[in-house]
């Protein structure tokens, strides 16, 4: 290509897996004309652990502790929606105090994790205070974390028909000053951003996706509303105690960098609001259910009520009624902060579950890079990376 | 519209694709065989009344030794506007592992369809771009069947990549002393 006596040659980058923007393990092969991205492949499989596989070896509680590892940033929803999926399967009825505690807990998991979306995302794009004002506020939070469950990240807190250990009351007035304080710290983040042109415009306009293509690219999360769909796993398939408290979900218009940033910005107030509320109304009681599976769990089988399997056949095949009976199968799915997290896990007649899938948001939200970076410019992929908030532990479970 | 409701339309349409269906906990999930699925999810993907715009999840299943044929491919509906969920399960078979792919119905189909051929060796018809994604490309074997073992020693099966770099690892240290 001729530009002024300039030869403009396609130009092979490799950015990652070693490169402190893409937040992790994540490898992007660019094809760059000038500066124009041409072409985006993303490589992940970095952080492959197998966890799908592993907990084909394990009792249903011995997963319990992997699922922390599949999002370290907010491993209290990862084993929230753990625990909601063998409940459901199991039927088992959750007692108030601790539905209660899983939802504050989960909050301030929410919080945490957007906090350090938030810290990154800001110096990726170059706001270095920002880091720190929410590196210092994260700290509090762990430290409460820490407080309750022994552990700063991974905290393998929730238990399947529970939580592992009561809250008091000096650990709920500490977490209730934080929170009243809280939205102002968020203001406080707002005021070195929100009006910088920069910011401004290295955030307006960039990695658009409108909110059709959002829903085929199967987004969701904050990544989704921006893009101005209402879907929320809170509000659509109340889990927990969210229908029990009172919230909004914000969404966004533009479906850019910007509004993705708004709608995480907005939900830090929300998640605010939900602790506050979770706080006051928590009521007393166990904290565990009665049939709920022991730590020592026995190497004994799930008990399935085999009554509630409700099925017909429209085949003639005896073995097919004998094959529901042994397959009982349960999806459940939580918001975690990064989207909509699910479980499908399989249960047969042994201790340990026959298949327990994953479905990780961050694995969908890497695959739409492509779509949101060709076109653009190199600078921009930094933001679009920040902005679909992606953990590369989650991508490649 | 409740479960029922839709396994009862999607009979109606496809009365000889439609082998069972099973509801657990308010969850349903329909059973077809794999000729027609791309015809049965644009189907339910397009007709007022049902429309599950977003593909939640696509992945397989292993009965070895359970039934035959072996695999499922399991997709997981849901429609935003409407707010219900379907299971729709494709029997795969052990040989002639393929089905057809559905990335032109949801472009996030691309990226689970991957992992499903990286982990259980199913292959997709009709996928732009099948490669493994979270395995290495020169990975042997599929790790999430249940003949791959969990733990166990490779032996003369290493990855070769790794034993490779044994060797050049080994010939360093030899050249250093």
């Amino acid at each position: 290509m001729q530009n002024k006596g300039i030869t403009i040659k396609e130009l092979t980058v490799n950015m990652g897996p070693q490169h402190p923007a893409t937040h992790g393990v994540l490898r992007l092969v660019l094809e760059l004309e000038g500066e124009i991205i041409k072409k985006c492949i993303p490589h992940i499989g970095y952080l492959h652990r197998g966890i799908e596989k592993l907990s084909e070896d394990l009792t249903y509680v011995q997963s319990l502790p992997l699922t922390d590892r599949v999002d370290y940033l907010s491993s209290m929803v990862n084993n929230e929606g753990f625990c909601v999926a063998i409940e459901k399967l199991m039927g088992i009825e959750v007692p108030e105090r601790a539905k209660f505690i899983r939802t504050m807990m989960a909050e301030m998991a929410r919080i945490c994790s957007h906090l350090v979306w938030i810290a990154t995302h800001a110096l990726d794009i170059g706001a270095m205070t920002v880091f720190l004002y929410a590196m210092r506020d994260r700290e509090e939070l762990l430290e409460m974390f820490e407080m309750v469950t022994g552990a700063r990240l991974t905290v393998s807190y929730p238990r399947v028909g529970g939580v592992r250990c009561d809250v008091n009351n000096r650990f709920l007035d500490k977490l209730y000053n934080f929170i009243e304080k809280f939205p102002k710290k968020v203001e406080e983040y707002e005021t070195l951003i929100d009006r910088n042109r920069v910011w401004l415009k290295r955030t307006k306009g960039v990695g658009v996706i409108t909110a059709q293509e959002a829903i085929n690219w199967g987004l969701t999360g904050p990544t989704l509303r921006g893009s101005g769909v209402y879907y929320d796993v809170r509000k659509f398939f109340p889990y927990d105690a969210y229908d029990k408290v009172d919230f909004e979900v914000p969404v966004g218009k533009n479906g850019d960098v910007y509004d993705r940033y708004r709608c995480r910005m907005l939900e830090f107030r929300q998640s605010a609001r939900i602790i506050k509320q979770c706080i006051e109304k928590l009521p007393e009681g166990p904290i565990l259910a009665d049939n709920a599976l022991r730590i020592r769990m026995p190497e004994s089988p799930l008990k399935i009520d085999k009554k509630d399997i409700i099925f017909e056949i429209y085949i003639e095949d005896k073995q097919i009624q004998e094959f529901i009976q042994k397959f009982t199968e349960v999806y459940a799915s939580v918001e975690a902060p990064r989207g909509e997290l699910g479980f499908y896990i399989i249960c047969d007649d042994s201790s340990k579950p026959y298949r327990m899938r994953v479905r990780a948001p961050s694995f969908v939200h890497a695959g739409v890079l492509p779509k949101l970076c060709e076109g653009s410019l190199v600078a921009d992929v930094i933001a679009n990376i920040g902005s679909i908030d992606i953990v590369l532990g989650e991508c490649d479970r | 519209m409740n479960p029922a409701e839709i396994v009862k339309k999607i009979r109606e349409r496809f009365p000889k694709e439609v082998l069972w269906f099973v509801c657990f906990r308010d969850e349903c999930s329909i059973v077809v065989t794999k000729e027609k699925i791309k015809e049965i999810l644009r189907y339910l993907k397009n007709t007022p009344g049902l429309e599950f715009d977003y593909l939640v999840d696509l992945t397989a299943v292993d009965y070895l030794g359970f039934r035959e044929p072996r695999f499922d491919v399991v997709y997981h509906l849901m429609s935003i506007k409407h707010r219900h969920r379907i299971r729709v399960k494709a029997q795969v078979p052990e040989h002639g592992c393929c089905i057809d792919s559905v990335t032109d119905l949801w472009a996030t189909a691309n990226w689970f369809e991957r992992e499903c051929f990286d982990m259980f060796g199913i292959h997709f018809k009709g996928h732009p771009d099948l490669r493994r994604i979270l395995m290495p490309e020169d990975w042997k074997g599929f790790p999430l069947r249940k003949d791959y073992p969990v733990k166990s020693d490779l032996g003369d099966k290493e990855w070769e990549t790794y034993k490779e770099l044994k060797e050049s690892a080994k010939a360093w240290k030899e050249n250093a002393e």
